[in-house]
C-alpha cells in the first residue's frame, strides 16, 4: 500500500478513537449529576410514579453501558432524546425533542460561521504572507501591532466597540442579530454583518500571525535560500520552491483558526442575541437542561475534531516529501 | 602635594576583586534596555496590582451599595455613574480588578501545579504513566474548552470554588504538553543521570535538577496561560454562567449595563461605561502579552526574524 495511504488510515482511525472517547465523557455528563436531580428537573410537588416513570425515560433503571449504546445510537441515527425543560411536575409532558431545538439553531451558526470564513480567510492569507515577504517593513510592523492588540480583546469587546460605532452612534447597521426563517438571503446578511465582522477581526489577528511566521520559518530555509543564489526569479522560487511545503502549515492554520471560529461563536451569537446553537448552549447551561448541553456540547467537539483531522489529513496529502518517498 | 600616581597596571586590574552585580542592578540595566512595548506593559500590571490590592482604599463606595438612582449619569458623587439597580460603576471596577484579576491568577497557578507536576512526573517516570497521561490529555484537549467549561459548569453549578477548578483541569492540559515537552530534553542530561545514580527520590529530580532548567518558558508560558485564563473567566461571567454577583467582576458588569450602549448617542459618557469593564480587561491583557513578548526575546533570543 502506497505510504500516504496507511497514514491517512491510521490518522482517521485515531480520529474516530478520539470522537469515541470525547462523546464517552460527555455522555458521563449525567453520570455526575447529584442523585435526586430528577426531582429538582421534576420540581418539588412530582410524586413518586412520575419521576419513576421519568427515570425509566431516561432509562436509570439500566447499568451506564447499556445506556451509552442506546444514546450513541440515537445520536448516530440524529435523535439526541428530548429535553429537560417543560417537564411538570404533575407528569405532564411538554418537553421538546432536543434535534428540534438544535436543528434550526445549527444551521443558523452555519450561516454565520461560513458567512466569517468565506471573508476571513482569503483576507488574513492576504495579510499573514505579504506581511512576511515585506517584513520588518512599515506595513508589517503596522499589522503586527494591530493584530496583537486585536487577540488581546476580549469577542465581547470588540463586538460592543462595532456595536457602538456602527449602530449607535452612526447607525448604518443592525446591532440585533434577530433573523427568522423566512427571511429573504440578503437581508439575512444584512443583520449579521456586524457579527460577522467581530468574528471577522478575531480571527484574521490569529490567522494572520500564524501564516506570516510559517511563511518566514519557510523562507528561511536553506533550499530557498539556494534557489535564490541560483539566480531564480522571485516569482518561480514562490511557486515552485516555496508554496509545495507551504500548503501543510497554511492548511493547518486555516482549520486551527475555523476550529476557533466555532468556540468564538458562542460569546458573539450571544452579544448580538443571534438564535444560534452556541446562545442554546449558553441558555441550556443556565437551566441545566443537560440533554441539550450534551447535543450541544457533542456537536461543537466533533466540529472542532473533525477540522483538525481534515488538517492533518490534508498536510499529509500535500507534503511532497511524503507523495514521492524514496 | 602629594603625588597621585597615574600609572595604569594591567596586573592591578586583573588582581581586582571582580564584585557581580546584585540582582537588583542587573535587573534594572535589563530594563533600561528593554523597549517602549515592555515598559508599557510593566507599568499596567503594576498599576492594577496596586489597585487590586488597595481596593477598599481607592473605591469611594463600597462594592455592592445600592444608591437610589440606577443608571446615574456621570457627576461628583459617582464619578462612572451607577449601574443597573444603582451600584457605584467606579468603586465596581476597582473592586472588580481584585475579583477577577485574584481568580485567574488562583486559577492560572492552580493549572500550573497540576499541569507542571505531572508533566514532570510523566517525564521522569516515561514508560506507561507517560503513555497513559499523554493519551489522556490528548482526548481532554480534543474538546474546545469553552465549551468544556460549559458543559462541566452545567453539572456541578456556577461557584467560584468550581470555576477556579474546572478552568484550572482544562488549563493544565495545555501547560502539561509544554512542560513535558521542554523537560523531556532536560531529564535526558547527564546530570539527572547523575542524580538518579546517587539514589534521589522523583521529588528531588523534579524540583532541583530538572525545574530550574526549564523555568524561562513556564514563566513565559505562565503570562500566556495567565491571559488566555483571564479571558476564558470573563468569557463565562459575560455569559452569565462565572463569578456570580454581588461580587464585583467585570464580564459580568459588561453584560448587566449592555443595554446603555444604545443611549449613546444622546449620552456618549454613557454609551461608553459597559464598554470601560471590558477595556479593562483588554488592556492588562495587551500589557501582559507585551511584556511575555520581551521577556521571550531575552531569555531565548526567540524571535521571528532570522
Amino acid at each position: 500500500m502506497h505510504p500516504v495511504l496507511t497514514t491517512v488510515i491510521q490518522r482517521l482511525a485515531l480520529g474516530l478513537l478520539t470522537l469515541f472517547f470525547v462523546s464517552v465523557l460527555i455522555f458521563s455528563a449525567v453520570e455526575f449529576l447529584p442523585g435526586d436531580f430528577t426531582e429538582a428537573v421534576l420540581g418539588q410537588a412530582a410524586t413518586q410514579e412520575t419521576v419513576a416513570a421519568f427515570r425509566r425515560e431516561l432509562g436509570l433503571d439500566q447499568p451506564a453501558y447499556i445506556r451509552y449504546v442506546d444514546w450513541i445510537v440515537g445520536v448516530l441515527q440524529g435523535d439526541f432524546g428530548t429535553s429537560f425543560s417543560g417537564r411538570a411536575a404533575s407528569g405532564v409532558d411538554r418537553s421538546r425533542e432536543v434535534v428540534d431545538l438544535v436543528a434550526p439553531r445549527l444551521m443558523n451558526t452555519l450561516f454565520l460561521a461560513t458567512m466569517t470564513a468565506v471573508v476571513a480567510v482569503p483576507l488574513a492569507l492576504l495579510l499573514g504572507i505579504t506581511a512576511a515577504l515585506w517584513r520588518n517593513s512599515v506595513y508589517d510592523r503596522v499589522v503586527n501591532a494591530g493584530t496583537l492588540s486585536t487577540i488581546s480583546m476580549p469577542e465581547f469587546f470588540v463586538a460592543y466597540l462595532l456595536i457602538l460605532f456602527f449602530a449607535s452612534l452612526f447607525p448604518i447597521f443592525p446591532s440585533l442579530a434577530n433573523v427568522t426563517p423566512e427571511m429573504p438571503f440578503w437581508e439575512r446578511v444584512e443583520r449579521l454583518i456586524l457579527p460577522a465582522t467581530t468574528l471577522t477581526l478575531v480571527i484574521v489577528a490569529h490567522m494572520m500571525r500564524m501564516t506570516r511566521a510559517a511563511i518566514i520559518n519557510l523562507l528561511a530555509s536553506p533550499y530557498i535560500e539556494m534557489a535564490r543564489l541560483k539566480g531564480l526569479s522571485a516569482r518561480r522560487v514562490i511557486l515552485y520552491h516555496a508554496l509545495p511545503n507551504a500548503w501543510a502549515p497554511i492548511v493547518t492554520v486555516i482549520a486551527f483558526n475555523l476550529a476557533y471560529l466555532v468556540v468564538g461563536v458562542v460569546v458573539v451569537e450571544v452579544v448580538f442575541v443571534y438564535p444560534g446553537i452556541g446562545q442554546l448552549m449558553v441558555d441550556a447551561v443556565t437551566t441545566r437542561d443537560i440533554p441539550v448541553v450534551q447535543a450541544c456540547a457533542l456537536i461543537f467537539a466533533g466540529t472542532y475534531i473533525m477540522l483538525n483531522l481534515m488538517a492533518d489529513i490534508i498536510s499529509i496529502v500535500t507534503n511532497p516529501r511524503l507523495l514521492h518517498p524514496r | 602635594m602629594t603625588d597621585i600616581p597615574e600609572t595604569y597596571s594591567a596586573t592591578a586590574e586583573v588582581a581586582e576583586v571582580r564584585t557581580r552585580r546584585t540582582w537588583r542592578a542587573r535587573a534594572w540595566i535589563e530594563l533600561r534596555k528593554a523597549p517602549v512595548s515592555a515598559w508599557f506593559g510593566l507599568t499596567v500590571i503594576v498599576a492594577y496590582i496596586f489597585v487590586a490590592v488597595f481596593a477598599p482604599l481607592l473605591a469611594p463606595h463600597g462594592e455592592a451599595q445600592v444608591f437610589p438612582q440606577p443608571y446615574a449619569p456621570w457627576s461628583p458623587m459617582h464619578p462612572l455613574g451607577t449601574d443597573q439597580i444603582g451600584r457605584d460603576v467606579l468603586s465596581r471596577l476597582i473592586y472588580g480588578a481584585r475579583n477577577t484579576i485574584g481568580i485567574a491568577l488562583a486559577t492560572t497557578f492552580l493549572a500550573f501545579i497540576i499541569g507542571g507536576g505531572l508533566a514532570l512526573v510523566a517525564a521522569i517516570a516515561r514508560g506507561w504513566t507517560d503513555q497513559i497521561l499523554s493519551r489522556l490529555i490528548d482526548v481532554l484537549m480534543a474538546i474546545p474548552s469553552l465549551i468544556f467549561a460549559l458543559m462541566l459548569l452545567s453539572i456541578f453549578g456556577s461557584t467560584v470554588t468550581s470555576l477556579i477548578i474546572i478552568i484550572a483541569v482544562l488549563d493544565s492540559t495545555r501547560v502539561f504538553r509544554l512542560t513535558r515537552a521542554v523537560a523531556m530534553n532536560v531529564v535526558v542530561m547527564e546530570f539527572v543521570e547523575a542524580a538518579r545514580l546517587r539514589g534521589e527520590g522523583t521529588w528531588w529530580i523534579m524540583r532541583r535538577e530538572i525545574l530550574p532548567n526549564i523555568m524561562p518558558p513556564l514563566v513565559a508560558e505562565f503570562g500566556l496561560r495567565f491571559c488566555f485564563v483571564f479571558l476564558t473567566i470573563a468569557a463565562l461571567s459575560f455569559l452569565g454562567l462565572g463569578i456570580q454577583p454581588p461580587t464585583a467582576d467585570w464580564g459580568s458588569m459588561v453584560r448587566e449595563n449592555a443595554s446603555l450602549i444604545q443611549f449613546a448617542q444622546y449620552d456618549l459618557k454613557a454609551g461608553i461605561t459597559p464598554l470601560l469593564p471590558a477595556a479593562a480587561i483588554a488592556l492588562l491583557t495587551i500589557g501582559v502579552n507585551f511584556v511575555v513578548d520581551w521577556f521571550l526575546m531575552k531569555t531565548s533570543g526567540l524571535r521571528d526574524e532570522h
